[in-house]
């Protein structure tokens, strides 16, 4: 008896910590995606009433019909999930040849090596976006150089542009895909290849038959790693994106702290959260076969 | 392996260092310019950082955002610890589907819909049981433990299913109780993975800018929030020397703990070596 007691007394503060600030949270959002933006404190209706003796249900979807009727949150959900699908293939195809040396280097080099890969993360995000703004400027470094090289009289538009806004999300987010890759690819036995080559197999043959197939692990959670947030990033578009450049995360946060209609960016978070249960589901899979008890 | 794969393999590391490092170094160099507009260089100065150590509203910030990362660091090593302890080591349970959801979702959950949603719990709770009665440092704190704990559980727990567990069963067939066990046996190895644990998530709650924006109230205002709206505006050679003053922060910490974990390699492959 005291053995379970104890169980429960391991189990209960975290499940009751995330299921109050983490899960409850969602049924909140869906309820007041449900009512109606009203000039009050808080900024939305009631959806239950208890008048007279009877409880009355306010159920509006006017707030859905409103987002599907919009071209404007459709173009954004669409943007944001290219975006954010480009951006994966482009860390995937840097990421790759990265975490594959430094997974086949030895003990030393490779610790450095990874500790680089890192060290970047540490660092404020904020200030890694920041450090872009001052390269990709009209008269920031990239375009001295083309302009003292004399490839163009005037500068070239980098900043505020669709272009920027990958280089930020591949910049920021390579880490997240290069660690699980890694290690991931640190386990290859390297007898395969071996093998391989003996047999006859070229180097490229090798890896698309070999090394690909055995990391697809770690390539879908580290693609999955990216894309999910990407696609509700706010501060890469904000800051490096152009005012054309459409992002859901951007749309929610003006709904929010713009327009103040709680009601429709608890919408808009909900379309989201619809978008990404597939992918999340799927990054849940693969993350919780690496944690739980063998 | 060809030696052709391995170049171009060192091809891609260089190409993948000179993009990650670059941009830094360009924000450090140009903390020092004397010049009021950025991209000018007018000679080395230190200017800037005297004008940063002047700016009230930074260096307040920077104290909120300091203490709030350390509280939200200490609590989530906590609970980000019992969680992995439930993962790995209490077995099936009612609801654990439930638990291994809630553990893993906060990894990839966009922030700006994990900030609205906790904003509107706050709003809930304030209007049914007047609590928090204003939101700063204590809803912040409640927000950046619930994230943090998730990436403390990924680091502790693999380091608990990687550990011999034999250990464990030993000290437990000698007659020692759970508690005792946890902490004369399983704790004293997994703590590498608490301070990298505790690390992160002070790291990570130093850094969140969407989601304090979401659950702050007037009275609290932190770093990225202040950093956030100056950039806005623009570039600010302020900013600069505020990043560079992060940048070698963090590079010395890893130089140290690098300098740390080498010298314990060192010493147990000798150790090993006079064993054999």
């Amino acid at each position: 008896m005291s053995r379970f007691n104890l169980k429960w007394l391991l189990i209960l503060p975290p499940y009751i910590w995330l299921l109050l600030f983490f899960a409850v949270p969602f049924l909140i959002i869906f309820k007041i995606s449900l009512s109606e933006a009203a000039i009050a404190q808080p900024p939305y209706t009631a959806l239950f009433e208890y008048v007279n003796e009877q409880l009355t249900i306010h159920l509006n979807l006017g707030n859905y019909t409103w987002l599907f009727g919009d071209p404007l949150y459709f173009n954004a959900y669409m943007s944001s999930l290219k975006i954010a699908a480009i951006s994966t293939v482009c860390c995937l195809l840097l990421g790759y040849p990265i975490a594959y040396g430094i997974s086949r280097m030895s003990g030393s080099a490779q610790s450095l090596c990874l500790m680089l890969i890192i060290l970047p993360s540490w660092t404020s995000f904020l200030i890694r976006v920041y450090a872009w703004m001052g390269i990709l400027r009209n008269n920031g470094i990239i375009n001295n150089i083309i302009m003292s090289l004399g490839l163009a009289d005037e500068p070239i538009r980098l900043l505020n542009t669709e272009f920027a806004v990958y280089i930020g999300i591949v910049y920021t987010y390579i880490p997240f895909l290069i660690l699980p890759l890694f290690a991931n690819l640190v386990k290859l036995d390297n007898r395969y290849l071996e093998a391989a080559a003996d047999l006859g197999a070229g180097p490229i043959k090798s890896f698309f038959t070999i090394t690909l197939p055995l990391s697809k692990n770690g390539v879908i959670a580290g693609s999955l790693l990216v894309f999910i947030p990407v696609v509700g990033e706010f501060v890469i578009p904000e800051l490096l994106g152009g005012s054309e450049t459409l992002m859901i995360g951007k749309v929610l946060w003006g709904e929010f702290f713009g327009n103040r209609d709680w009601p429709v960016a608890s919408t808009v978070a909900i379309i989201m959260l619809l978008i990404l249960l597939v992918p999340i589901l799927l990054f849940h899979r693969f993350q919780f076969k690496e944690m739980e008890d063998r | 392996m060809t030696s052709s794969v391995s170049k171009l393999n060192k091809i891609f590391l260089a190409i993948g260092f000179f993009f990650l490092y670059v941009p830094m170094i360009v924000l450090i160099v140009y903390s020092f310019n004397g010049s009021e507009r950025v991209n000018v260089w007018a000679g080395f100065s230190f200017k800037w950082y005297g004008e940063l150590f002047r700016d009230e509203a930074i260096m307040s910030a920077v104290w909120v955002s300091v203490k709030l990362a350390f509280a939200s660091a200490s609590a989530a090593v906590v609970m980000g610890t019992l969680a992995s302890l439930v993962l790995t080591r209490a077995g099936k349970f009612k609801g654990k589907t439930v638990f291994g959801g809630m553990v893993t979702a906060p990894l990839v959950m966009p922030e700006v819909i994990t900030g609205l949603s906790l904003l509107l719990l706050f709003v809930g709770l304030a209007n049914s049981i007047g609590w928090p009665e204003q939101r700063g440092f204590i809803t912040i704190w409640i927000a950046h433990v619930t994230f943090c704990m998730a990436y403390v559980t990924v680091v502790v727990s693999s380091r608990l299913t990687e550990m011999d567990r034999s250990l464990e069963e030993a000290a437990m067939d000698l007659g020692a109780t759970p508690l005792k066990t946890f902490l004369l046996i399983t704790l004293p190895i997994i703590s590498p993975a608490l301070i990298s644990g505790w690390l992160l998530a002070f790291t990570l709650s130093l850094d969140d800018l969407v989601i304090a924006s979401f659950v702050s109230g007037p009275s609290s205002t932190t770093l990225p929030m202040i950093v956030f709206s100056s950039v806005r505006l623009g570039l600010s050679p302020k900013i600069n020397a505020l990043a560079t003053i992060m940048i070698l922060t963090v590079l010395i910490a890893a130089v140290i703990s690098y300098w740390l974990v080498a010298r314990n390699e060192k010493r147990q492959r000798k150790l090993s070596e006079i064993s054999h």
